[in-house]
């Protein structure tokens, strides 16, 4: 985007209006020049295969840590989608994905709740109940409400609920609700281990194609005018807030399918599940791997993850040190993140749809 | 009854007065011209018709309903456009999907996320690009074309959801000589459906394409009549047409 702004601001500043021309590094490829070339896919089919065979050569307990890489990378995708996508800044996605395993914690705890058909389907309920809550009381105003506005709120309310689950008995206060039983599905418990990943992974290729329709479709075309220029769009006669609360709601059901992942294959749920600690770090995952791509919020994980787990065994005292560091240089360099160094702007913003046949024909 | 009524408009910015009763008149299917000197706040007065600022005083009336409270998305809802003067096309989408975007504002949300208008708005959209002389380009990206050729882009975007009144605010700003020619020949065909206010420092363009004109000065109404009327009457000459 930041790119694109640039080109355009090249182009106005001294167009050649008589050919209809202008600096040649002003361009942003044609359509029919990048056709060939897709990048996108081949990254994608690529993470898939990887996280596919990872199991069969790691040790136990390091599936057990791709597991919990698998989970929050779901949570991931819930921030790309509502930052990368349709430009809510939220510092708050980590009230959906403590909400939601909080409520399936107790579920378990207090009504013996394990299926995984009901825990899964009601911590996407708890964390789309709360998103429509919050967003509704954020995003849906008369007027467009500002970034500052809705960062704050969201920052606001995740802090809120994480001092709330820490003086509150019921929630098990600092220490949370220990000792979740596993899993279960019909008779079979589906605890730690590959059986569990494989599961998470299951469903994050789920959502993650889903998301991808999302994105790919005409309302995808949508988001990416409100993100480029919500004013625009309001102008058309679009309802921006409108398509915003949806995103923002649809954000909060799948960090809340995560959430309820994570407390369960964790054992156990603290208050800090709610707060700013899990809000900015998947933040963190989604800017660092490069947001409104979808599979840059996984990479993202992945690397942040797997570079703290490294830098936390071989550098005990110094490791969050250089691991900001790592993430400053990121976001200095490539500041639409590391997917960037693969994906050209063009592929990055995409295609809505396909064009039927006479224009695909009919391009230059 | 007038499309547009526009009275009594006052806007003030801290210490500045930038309109002060200002008003404004179309009638349908009618070209209104909106011109005065720099700072006479022509710019700001359409804002306000748009919804892009909310006036301190005045009523603005539309189709013989008062929204001088409505959004700018209900304004477009109930048949107004704005084409801004800065362009504002949306330059890493494709010219199909700028235009495609525009024209499916309206549509419901499952048409939008099955993708129903890509396949129900393309006979639109290509009329659209063909008579903005874009089709050609449909697959490129909005940021290569030309600042003239984007200006074309942009109206045709404002008109995508039919509506009765366009507001175009310097729709030639940037221009060279033959494609100002070409913008006047584009926008003639949309009378038999639509009116038009535009603001503008170009009054060949203006005594063009204009039935009727508007004169501010310092945020008030200087004048107001045919082209004819307008270029006859001394006060314009004065502080306006003798400086250009």
């Amino acid at each position: 985007m930041v790119a694109a702004k640039q080109a355009v601001a090249e182009l106005s500043e001294g167009p050649d209006v008589v050919t209809g021309e202008s600096a040649p590094a002003a361009k942003l490829p044609a359509g029919r020049a990048t056709a060939g070339r897709k990048v996108l896919p081949i990254v994608e089919g690529l993470v898939l295969l990887i996280a596919l065979v990872l199991p069969l050569v790691l040790q136990d307990y390091l599936t057990v840590f791709a597991t919990r890489v698998v989970i929050l990378a779901l949570f991931a995708l819930s921030f790309d989608l509502v930052w990368g996508y349709a430009g809510i800044m939220s510092f708050g996605q980590a009230l959906f994905f403590g909400s939601a395993g909080y409520g399936v914690a107790l579920l378990a705890r207090d009504l013996n709740v394990t299926s995984i058909f009901l825990i899964l389907p009601a911590g996407t309920l708890i964390g789309l109940t709360a998103a429509l809550l919050l967003g509704g009381f954020l995003l849906l105003g008369r007027h467009p409400s500002s970034v500052i506005f809705v960062s704050l709120g969201t920052l606001t309310g995740s802090y809120a609920a994480d001092r709330l689950a820490r003086g509150w008995y019921y929630l098990g206060g600092q220490n949370g609700i220990p000792s979740i039983p596993s899993l279960t599905l019909g008779s079979t418990e589906i605890s730690e281990g590959p059986v569990y990943y494989y599961m998470a992974l299951g469903i994050l290729v789920v959502v993650y194609l889903l998301c991808r329709f999302l994105v790919r479709s005409q309302f995808g075309l949508g988001l990416a005018g409100l993100r480029e220029n919500e004013q625009r769009i309001a102008f058309f006669g679009y309802k921006a807030q409108h398509l915003k609360a949806i995103v923002f709601a649809v954000g909060g059901a799948i960090a809340g399918l995560a959430g309820s992942l994570y407390a369960f294959h964790e054992g156990f749920v603290w208050p800090n599940m709610l707060g700013v600690v899990f809000s900015t770090q998947v933040v963190l995952y989604v800017l660092f791997g490069g947001s409104g791509t979808l599979i840059g919020a996984v990479i993202g994980t992945v690397i942040v993850e797997g570079v703290s787990f490294w830098l936390s065994d071989n550098y005990r005292d110094v490791w969050p040190i250089i691991l900001g560091v790592l993430l400053l240089l990121v976001i200095m360099f490539r500041p639409l993140g590391l997917i960037s160094l693969v994906l050209g702007e063009r592929e990055r913003v995409g295609r809505f749809g396909k064009a039927p046949k006479e224009t695909r024909n009919a391009a230059p | 009854m007038p499309l547009l009524e526009a009275t009594g408009i006052s806007k003030i910015f801290g210490k500045l007065t930038a309109l002060d009763g200002a008003g404004l008149t179309v009638g349908e299917n009618e070209f209104h011209g909106l011109i005065g000197p720099n700072g006479s706040g022509k710019s700001t007065l359409m804002k306000c018709v748009a919804g892009a600022e909310v006036p301190t005083t005045g009523k603005v009336s539309f189709v013989n309903t008062d929204i001088t409270a409505y959004t700018p998305t209900e304004r477009a809802r109930a048949g107004m456009s704005l084409k801004f003067q800065i362009t504002s096309v949306l330059p890493t989408l494709t010219l199909y999907d700028n235009i495609l975007l525009a024209l499916q504002a309206q549509s419901s949300l499952l048409d939008l996320v099955f993708s129903r208008t890509r396949r129900a708005l393309h006979d639109q959209v290509m009329t659209m690009l063909t008579q903005f002389r874009l089709a050609d380009r449909a697959h490129d990206a909005a940021a290569n074309l030309s600042h003239g050729q984007q200006q074309w882009l942009e109206i045709a975007m404002a008109l995508a959801g039919k509506p009765r009144l366009l507001l175009l605010d310097e729709p030639t700003g940037g221009m060279s000589l033959e494609e100002r020619r070409v913008t006047g020949e584009l926008l003639q065909p949309i009378k038999q459906h639509c009116s038009l206010v535009i603001v503008e420092h170009d009054l060949d363009f203006i005594r063009d394409i204009c039935d009727r004109l508007t004169v501010l000065d310092q945020g008030k109404v200087l004048a107001c009549g045919t082209v004819a009327e307008i270029q006859a009457n001394k006060s314009v000459q004065e502080i306006y047409l003798r400086r250009a």
